[in-house]
């Protein structure tokens, strides 16, 4: 068989279903990354300068005690199968036992998981119809003085470090003004609403934070279909305004908003350490900062792989979102 | 009875804004009179920038852009659409005047289908039912002659060809049985061989359906064929407004006379072409994964001679060039100067290979770099193939612009600052500034005005004479290669169907192809589209 007639099935089939053949190969490029991203934490984590048993041991560290922790941990055995055995047991959802405090790194990622989660979702909450809806309003009021408001406050938001911005919170509205709660920490058993109610400063700071960057694609995205030919065929139609918005715009204005949410709504997530840190907030970053000054390598790895994983499965999402938003590739000619 | 519209004393302006400066008005229009009977049609001709769109969309009480009408009257029915609110105009748009744009490819929303965007505008205004919408939205595919009209609208605007979307922004346009339909350059992005059948088509269905209808053009043979009346406009202003059978028999401006004339190039064509100086031979090439764009193409070019590659777009003339050039390396096939075979990709191909041949595209604009001078733009190719700098380069270039009829002061203008037939002037030196032999030409005029495209052609002539340089010369323009060709070769889907030289390919006997895309070039007198379409024998593959 020659290479061309063992690809030909594969072109075949991506001419006739362009939508699947996108989705699948999308899918496909995302588990390469997953795999490319599991080895360069694998070798990242092993490059990192220091050692679990010296660190560990401070001054008592004699050669035989750090020789005896390298070999409980496993530390003595080829690079190679640390990694088989590791990726093997990560697959399985089995992240090992943190070297620090020898429990299992799987149920304590779940719970800081889960309270980074929760903070997201209420950042997502507020900042992406807030974004969405500015986007709007600038391009309805665009070169006017609500659009040249909206965007002189958002880049100045964007401008500061989330550390800074964090900070001048904590001074304005627990310091002068003492109404928020701080430091944000969360615990079992803490009722829904006091939750709500910690959480208010850091979620402010990570609304402000990635704003702007949605608020102003969203604003470019509607203002590039706005000037499309088609938005001129619909104003000539008689059509009224909110129709034109909704029914001509909105459809091809979908890809980038959904894009670039994903990415922000990636970062919510991922990007959260310093805010989390800042704000003694429960969370993955947090759990992650401190296992790195531990050199605690399963949890730093752990932490590592999820947040990758997380990132690549937005970006994959808003991809294939986009694929389907496209009537070329849904309806083939 | 009145008049459907009547158009009086309009004005129309824009405000610019130049950077650092105050706004500045400009008028665009000025004193434009007209009227327009039930069921008639009026042809509004000019250059571009003559300002027949703007008048074509006061109409519909719309201004483009920056661009506000802001005197006379536009009244439809005796009531005056530039006095209206925008809730009295909305009712009147889509539903009593409705407009036809250029690009009906740009112009359709590819989120949806065609028939539910041709019949939207009848909904949306309450004139019928969606199932009488779909009904007289099929029997309006029908008369322009789309293919299952039943089914047409189903399909999405991605999914048929230029022709076939044409001709559906015109049902769009007619399903709400609108009294006024404003046609702006309806066939001008159309090959020739489908133009003549989207002509044909909206004809019909102008007398059809007893439509009145604006129809703008720059092109004064396709306007002849559809028109009762026409109005020539120029920089904003009438210059004369008649009968057709007047203006284009019995001009009375020079304009206008101008513009019925405008071919006025006589070439002789050159008597030995026998020598071999460019030559492709045996050239099949095909892109990746794509099928096969060229099938066994052979042909060549003398020394100081013009080769014609007319045909459709998706002939494969374009990547003729592409081949010729090395963009595109082919599958098969040699390409020779001189005898020599050139490498068959650019990389391959030495400093002074590539300076041999030169090409010049259709979009000057496109073509260079909108943040570099004219200076730099020449200058390039005189650093890059001899090594020139400095003043010397100045003079350089300086001399090139002096040789393309340009003049002192250019050289620090950057491209923005050109008109349309200045860039392609300029791209034109840029070509020249590296001494070649072959200068492949890729529709240089097909973007110009007519008047524009004439000067162009006549310089590329003139520097023939002086330089002994070889054209090939990529066209669907069959006027054009009746003007300036020695040799023509006509393609047609991928394949070479007719070479040699042009007394020969444009005489008897005809294949069927040559004869149709001879037969669809718009000719300057009444009565030629009926006669066209009586005598085709197959019809174009864009269709």
């Amino acid at each position: 068989m020659t290479p061309q007639s063992l690809f030909r099935p594969f072109v075949a089939f991506s001419r006739q279903f362009p939508l699947a053949a996108n989705i699948l190969r999308r899918l496909l490029l995302s588990f390469v990354l997953l795999w490319a991203v599991t080895v360069m934490i694998f070798i990242g984590v092993e490059a990192l300068p220091g050692d679990f048993a010296t660190t560990y041991l401070g001054q008592s560290a004699t050669p035989e005690a750090v020789a005896n922790i390298r070999s409980e941990l496993g530390l003595d055995q080829p690079l190679l199968t640390r990694y088989v055995t590791w990726l093997g047991d990560a697959v399985s959802g089995d992240f090992g036992n943190s070297w620090a405090s020898g429990q299992s790194v799987s149920e304590q990622i779940g719970k800081r998981l889960g309270n980074s989660l929760f903070l997201a979702f209420f950042a997502a909450l507020v900042a992406v119809p807030l974004s969405v809806g500015l986007g709007l309003l600038a391009v309805r009021y665009r070169n006017r003085i609500p659009d040249k408001i909206i965007n002189i406050l958002s880049l100045a938001a964007v401008s500061l470090p989330e550390f800074f911005v964090g900070y001048l919170l904590i001074m304005v509205f627990v310091v002068t003004f003492p109404t928020a709660i701080f430091p944000s920490t969360v615990y079992d058993g803490m009722d829904f609403l006091t939750r709500l109610e910690s959480i208010a400063l850091p979620v402010a700071t990570l609304v402000l934070v990635v704003l702007a960057h949605m608020m102003r694609m969203t604003r470019a995205a509607i203002i590039q279909v706005m000037s499309s030919a088609y938005m001129e065929t619909a104003e000539l139609k008689g059509l009224d305004g909110l129709r034109i918005i909704i029914k001509h715009a909105a459809p091809n204005a979908l890809a980038p908003i959904i894009n670039v949410v994903a990415l922000n709504l990636a970062y919510l997530i991922v990007g959260v350490v310093v805010v989390e840190v800042v704000f003694v907030y429960p969370g993955m970053g947090q759990y992650m900062v401190d296992a790195v000054t531990v050199r605690d390598l399963p949890v730093v790895q752990a932490c590592g792989l999820i947040f990758a994983t997380i990132y690549i499965a937005l970006n994959m999402t808003a991809d294939i979102l986009a694929i389907i938003a496209n009537p070329r590739l849904r309806h083939p000619r | 009875m009145p008049e459907l519209l009547e158009v009086k004393d309009l004005k129309i302006e824009a405000t610019s804004y130049p950077p650092g400066e105050d706004p500045v008005r400009i008028t665009i229009v000025e004193g434009i009179n007209f009227t327009l009977e039930r069921g008639k049609v009026l042809g509004l001709i000019g250059e571009s920038g003559a300002g027949k769109s703007t008048i074509g969309l006061s109409a519909l009480a719309y201004g483009r852009g920056g661009v506000e009408i802001t005197g006379g009257q536009a009244l439809l029915d005796g009531e005056d659409l530039l006095a209206m609110n925008r809730k009295e105009i909305r009712a009147i748009r889509g539903a009593k005047v409705c407009y036809v744009s250029q690009s009906a490819a740009a112009s359709f929303n590819p989120a949806h289908r065609i028939g539910d965007q041709v019949i939207e505008a009848s909904l949306r205004h309450k004139l019928m039912t969606k199932a009488e919408a779909r009904e007289r939205a099929a029997y309006l595919f029908d008369i322009l002659g789309l293919p299952e009209p039943e089914s047409f609208g189903k399909r999405y605007p991605h999914q048929v060809s230029g022709g076939q979307l044409q001709r559906a922004m015109t049902a769009m346009a007619l399903c709400s049985r609108p009294d006024l339909i404003v046609f702006d350059e309806p066939t001008t992005a159309l090959d020739v061989t489908t133009q003549i059948d989207v002509l044909a088509a909206i004809k019909l269905a102008i007398e059809k359906t007893e439509t009145a209808a604006l129809y703008i053009t720059h092109d004064l043979a396709v306007v002849a064929q559809v028109s009762d009346d026409i109005m020539v406009l120029r920089d904003g202003a009438m210059v004369e407004y008649g009968p057709t059978e007047q203006i284009i028999e019995q001009p009375e401006e020079d304009y206008t006379r101008a513009l019925v004339n405008v071919r006025s190039i006589k070439h002789q064509e050159a008597a030995d072409q026998k020598r071999k100086y460019f030559e492709m031979s045996g050239i099949h090439a095909a892109y990746i994964g794509g099928v096969k764009v060229l099938n066994d193409v052979s042909l060549h070019v003398p020394k100081g001679q013009t080769l014609a590659i007319v045909g459709e777009s998706g002939s494969g003339k374009s990547t003729l060039a592409r081949v010729a050039t090395g963009l595109l390396p082919p599958m098969a096939g040699e390409v020779r100067i001189e005898g020599e075979p050139l490498p068959a990709a650019l990389k391959q191909r030495s400093r002074d290979q590539l300076r041999r041949l030169q090409l010049i595209y259709q979009m000057a604009d496109t073509a260079m770099n909108p943040r570099q001078t004219v200076g730099q733009i020449i200058g390039r190719p005189l650093t890059f193939y001899e090594g020139v700098r400095g003043a010397e380069r100045d003079r350089r270039v300086q001399e090139l612009l002096d040789q393309i009829e340009m003049g002192e002061g250019y050289i620090d203008r950057y491209p923005a600052e050109l008109s349309g037939g200045q860039k392609q002037r300029v791209a034109i030196a840029r070509a020249l500034a590296a001494k070649p032999e072959i200068i492949i030409c890729d529709e240089p005029t097909s973007a110009l005005d007519p008047l524009v495209a004439d000067g162009i052609l006549h310089l590329l002539l003139d520097l023939q004479k002086k330089k002994g340089l070889s054209y090939i010369f990529i066209t669907h323009d069959i006027a054009i290669v009746r003007a300036i060709a020695d040799s023509v070769a006509v393609m047609y889907q991928g394949e070479l169907v007719r070479f040699g030289p042009k007394s020969e390919v444009l005489s008897p006997p005809f294949d069927d192809y040559t004869d149709l895309l001879l037969k669809s070039v718009p000719e300057m007198h009444l009565g030629w589209l009926e006669e066209v379409l009586a005598t085709r024998k197959i019809e174009s593959a864009g269709n």
